[in-house]
């Protein structure tokens, strides 16, 4: 256990203190306990930059199953550093935040924080493990609590179904993606990443290579909203804003970037992972920017524009991937995808929060989050205002914020495909730049209306719930900084790239990035086509918006049923449904019913096993001769059976049952077996008289008169098959007879060993004795289950005696 | 020929046996089938005397025995279960 282990296992373990800080301090809110460590913790990995920096990397084990090969592996590099300071930080500033956001009094803040923490150390977990299983676990803890999180005001209806989608959604991602580890240590007998990418050339051609990419892949974009399983992203703004601020903007969401990020290097040579990645990301990117754009809810509007945003980096690392067909390149220009990944996340994360946060400043203030409400609030809450500008020009790509800076690699990188001639990317790269560039478009048009609807227009003061006014400075603390970053990453974006961006990037890829690669992020490049694409996204984007409510209709297109969300809620419902369908047609409570499964599964298993072996042989070589008198004795028991089934009267059943059982005693006789014969006789009898027994206590209904059986085609059809398989494997079982039986032995020692003649009554209670003890015991047990139910009436009428 | 005898005899033995399971299959009333197989049970007696002269052996003595004592008791029971309706009766309900 190193410090490393400790700092990745502290939120934990403060979130076992927490409920009892709860309950001691109730005047100091909670939260200012719990955001100490974030802001510790903080500190504690920015101390890495110096050593990440000059491409080293800190790796500390601490053994968990040492027989599995699983060990806590940690392993801190840029790309794991990069997301550690996010989780930190952002998480520092979310908790200052839910200080003034959540209320002392009204709210259960011992489970907030509780599970908070415990995906904050989940999160760290995730970034930092280098075993693959430690990862797994800590991925569906992040799983678990952000399932916690949304239902946290678990009253209401909406947080419940939000939880539940998006607990469903991504634990199916997450098993996906156990599945994909579980190939992955099939293929390189290690769970260790680091071990893999060393053995990342061999890996391709093994069988399970595909699988376990679509498995993984599956797994990341369930876990970062990708299309089409985004869905579950918009129904979490149900969360406390700080929630979706921290978890849905800037980490969790993040995970499956991370994820894609990290496996890079092992899987990216394959044009399935190319072509995978950057199309779902593009697509993502496309659906989510032009969904939001319809939306009405502020929170829902940011909800489809980080769906939007993590295609954008998803189809920025798909076309990272590319660099690597072009190792020889002198400037390898497809490795810029992979620096506009990192600096978007980057980006992302900072102007994301702050616009979740500005939302919940808004929700806070007037009560509500319809856009249609809001207006006019530039005025009576400037700072908010302020802060919402920077977030959301740089959201929309303007300059001098650092969303332009990003934005403007994006379409470079994007402009840089047409020159791409693998994967048949000559006919389809065109594709990118386009959708890339109407995605922007549409960008920059919710951009606008988060800022411009609530905060410019008439004030609407009948429709607010409260009277606004701007927030309380605790509230605002956290947002301003969020929009520091945003500008100061804008205008000097160099701070971020050697010490950052770099060493992130050489563990994406780590055999191209070597000691002469540098990343240079420039303000001013030139004209070149992306700037004249920014340009022309501007144009456009200001006459769309301007245009707006003249074809608003294009979304009534698309009717409410043919959504995603209906598919997923009608394939639940029918998953439901037919479930329960097929339970109601095999479980129909009858037991003639169950009873006819059964046979009829006995004697097909059996019957096609007999087939399939060819197992039936008959040999009469061994067959005794048969005398005269045993066939009477069968033709007495074959006609007792059969008159059984037409008998009449139960009464003619149970004499008809006796005769064929003494008649099965006298085979005993014949057979030379004294013993069996006598119990045969004595255990025959008592059972006719319980039968009696029986008979005598039946109610007389109306319903059970006595009658004939009735006969029914397929109870036939069955119980001749059931008596013809048990009849042939009898046969050839006696044909089959591979060895001698072992009873000679006992023939000899009977009186030798044990002193007895009687050999059955020497097997029964000297060589085979336990078997005896135990028919004992259930003899006993049924004497004492008989007594019992006779004597034991809990719930029924009071007994006459 | 004393072999062959016996396998006369348990032949016939064996076909009244038939001849029983007819009368307890046929049987008109249940009183019938009893008696039936009260017969069947004394018949039973003589295949299995039978059989152990053939087998040449005294280990069925007590089945013999045992089988006499049986379709006693079990004729019994059942007269008894025609006439009263139960077999053992409960002496609190008189």
């Amino acid at each position: 256990m190193s410090l490393l282990h400790w700092a990745v296992l502290s939120p934990f373990l403060l979130a076992i203190i927490v409920p009892f800080l709860y309950k001691l301090f109730r005047q100091i809110h909670t939260g200012w306990f719990v955001l100490i460590l974030p802001v510790l913790l903080f500190t504690y990995f920015s101390r890495f930059i110096s050593l990440t920096k000059q491409g080293e990397v800190i790796t500390e084990r601490a053994t968990w199953i040492p027989s599995l090969g699983i060990h806590v592996d940690f392993y801190l590099d840029g790309l794991g550093l990069l997301f550690a300071l996010l989780i930190t930080g952002i998480g520092s500033l979310v908790i200052l935040y839910s200080i003034f956001y959540l209320s002392k009094v009204k709210e259960k803040l011992n489970q907030f924080y509780v599970f908070l923490l415990l995906f904050m150390g989940a999160m760290l977990g995730v970034v930092l493990s280098d075993n693959l299983i430690v990862l797994y676990s800590f991925w569906e803890f992040t799983s678990l609590s952000s399932f916690l999180l949304i239902g946290y005001w678990n009253e209401r209806e909406r947080s419940r179904y939000g939880a539940q989608k998006s607990l469903l959604i991504t634990v199916f991602g997450g098993l996906s993606l156990l599945g994909g580890i579980i190939l992955l240590s099939i293929m390189g007998n290690t769970f260790s990443i680091r071990e893999l990418i060393s053995q990342s050339g061999e890996l391709m051609d093994h069988p399970l290579f595909t699988p376990a990419l679509l498995l993984v892949l599956l797994g990341a974009f369930t876990k970062s909203a990708q299309f089409p399983f985004h869905i579950w992203l918009p129904d979490a703004m149900e969360a406390p804003t700080p929630v979706s601020a921290y978890l849905h903007s800037a980490t969790m969401v993040k995970a499956g970037i991370y994820l894609v990020a990290r496996l890079s290097p092992v899987f990216a040579e394959s044009g399935v992972w190319f072509w995978c990645v950057s199309i779902a990301g593009l697509i993502t990117l496309f659906w989510g920017s032009f969904s939001a754009v319809k939306q009405t809810d502020l929170k829902g509007i940011l909800a489809f524009s980080t769906i939007s945003q993590l295609g954008l980096i998803m189809s920025l690392l798909g076309l990272g991937a590319a660099a690597l067909h072009y190792d020889t390149l002198g400037e390898n220009i497809y490795l810029a995808a992979t620096v506009a990944a990192v600096f978007h996340l980057i980006n992302h994360a900072t102007f994301k929060g702050s616009l979740f946060m500005v939302a919940g400043i808004i929700d806070h203030e007037t009560g509500t989050r319809d856009i249609r409400k809001l207006g006019g609030l530039m005025q009576l809450m400037p700072i908010t205002f302020t802060v919402a500008v920077i977030g959301a020009f740089s959201m929309a790509g303007l300059p001098p914020f650092n969303g332009f800076l990003s934005k403007e690699m994006f379409l470079a990188s994007m402009v840089n495909v047409l020159e791409l001639d693998i994967f048949n990317m000559e006919t389809w790269g065109v594709l990118f730049p386009v959708l890339a560039w109407v995605a922007s478009v549409f960008t920059f048009i919710y951009s606008m209306i988060v800022v411009l609807k609530p905060f410019t227009g008439k004030l609407q003061l009948h429709l607010l719930e409260k009277k606004p006014h701007e927030a309380p400075i605790g509230m605002l603390i956290s947002p301003i900084i969020l929009a520091t970053l945003v500008i100061v990453f804008g205008i000097f974006p160099n701070l971020l790239s050697s010490s950052i961006i770099k060493p992130a990037v050489a563990s994406i890829q780590p055999n191209l990035v070597d000691s002469n690669f540098q990343v240079h992020i420039a303000f001013w490049h030139g004209f070149s086509p992306e700037l004249w694409m920014t340009i022309g996204i501007i144009v456009i984007g200001i006459i769309l918006y301007k245009t707006f409510p003249k074809w608003k209709r294009i979304y009534q297109w698309l009717p409410e049923r043919f959504s995603l969300n209906a598919l997923y809620d009608n394939g639940l419902n029918a998953l439901e449904r037919s479930a329960s369908s097929v339970m109601k047609f095999l479980m129909t409570g009858s037991i003639r019913t169950y009873l006819l499964s059964i046979f009829l599964f006995f004697i097909l298993s059996l019957g096609f096993a007999l087939y399939w072996k060819d197992a039936f042989k008959l040999d009469t070589g061994n067959f005794a001769p048969i005398g005269l008198y045993e066939m009477v004795l069968a033709a007495i028991i074959v006609i007792g059976s059969i008159s059984i089934l037409f008998a009449k009267s139960r009464l003619t059943s149970i004499i008809l049952l006796g005769a064929v059982g003494y008649t099965v005693s006298l085979f005993f006789v014949l057979f030379r077996a004294p013993d069996l014969a006598l119990t045969q006789l004595v255990i025959e009898t008592i059972s006719v008289a319980l039968f009696l027994l029986c008979f005598f206590h039946l109610p007389l209904l109306a319903s059970r008169k006595e009658e004939r059986m009735t006969f029914r085609l397929n109870n036939a059809l069955i119980s001749i098959g059931v008596g013809t398989i048990v009849t042939l494997i009898a046969l050839s079982a006696h044909s089959n007879k591979l060895f001698d039986s072992i009873s000679s032995y006992y023939l000899e020692n009977a009186y030798k060993e044990a002193g007895g003649k009687n050999v059955v009554n020497v097997i029964l209670v000297d060589f085979r004795g336990l078997d005896t003890m135990f028919e004992i015991s259930v003899l006993s047990i049924a004497a004492l289950g008989i007594f019992a139910m006779i004597k034991l009436r809990l719930t029924g009428r009071k007994d006459k005696s | 020929m004393f072999d062959l005898l016996l396998k006369i005899a348990l032949l016939g033995v064996s076909l009244s046996m038939i001849g029983f399971l007819y009368r307890l299959i046929k049987g008109p009333s249940v009183p019938d089938r009893v008696v039936a197989l009260d017969a069947m049970g004394i018949n039973l007696i003589a295949i299995v005397a039978l059989a152990s002269i053939v087998m040449d052996t005294s280990a069925y003595l007590e089945a013999i025995l045992l089988l006499g004592i049986l379709s006693f008791i079990g004729t019994v029971a059942f007269a008894k279960f025609l006439e009263k309706g139960e077999i053992i009766e409960n002496d609190r309900d008189r």
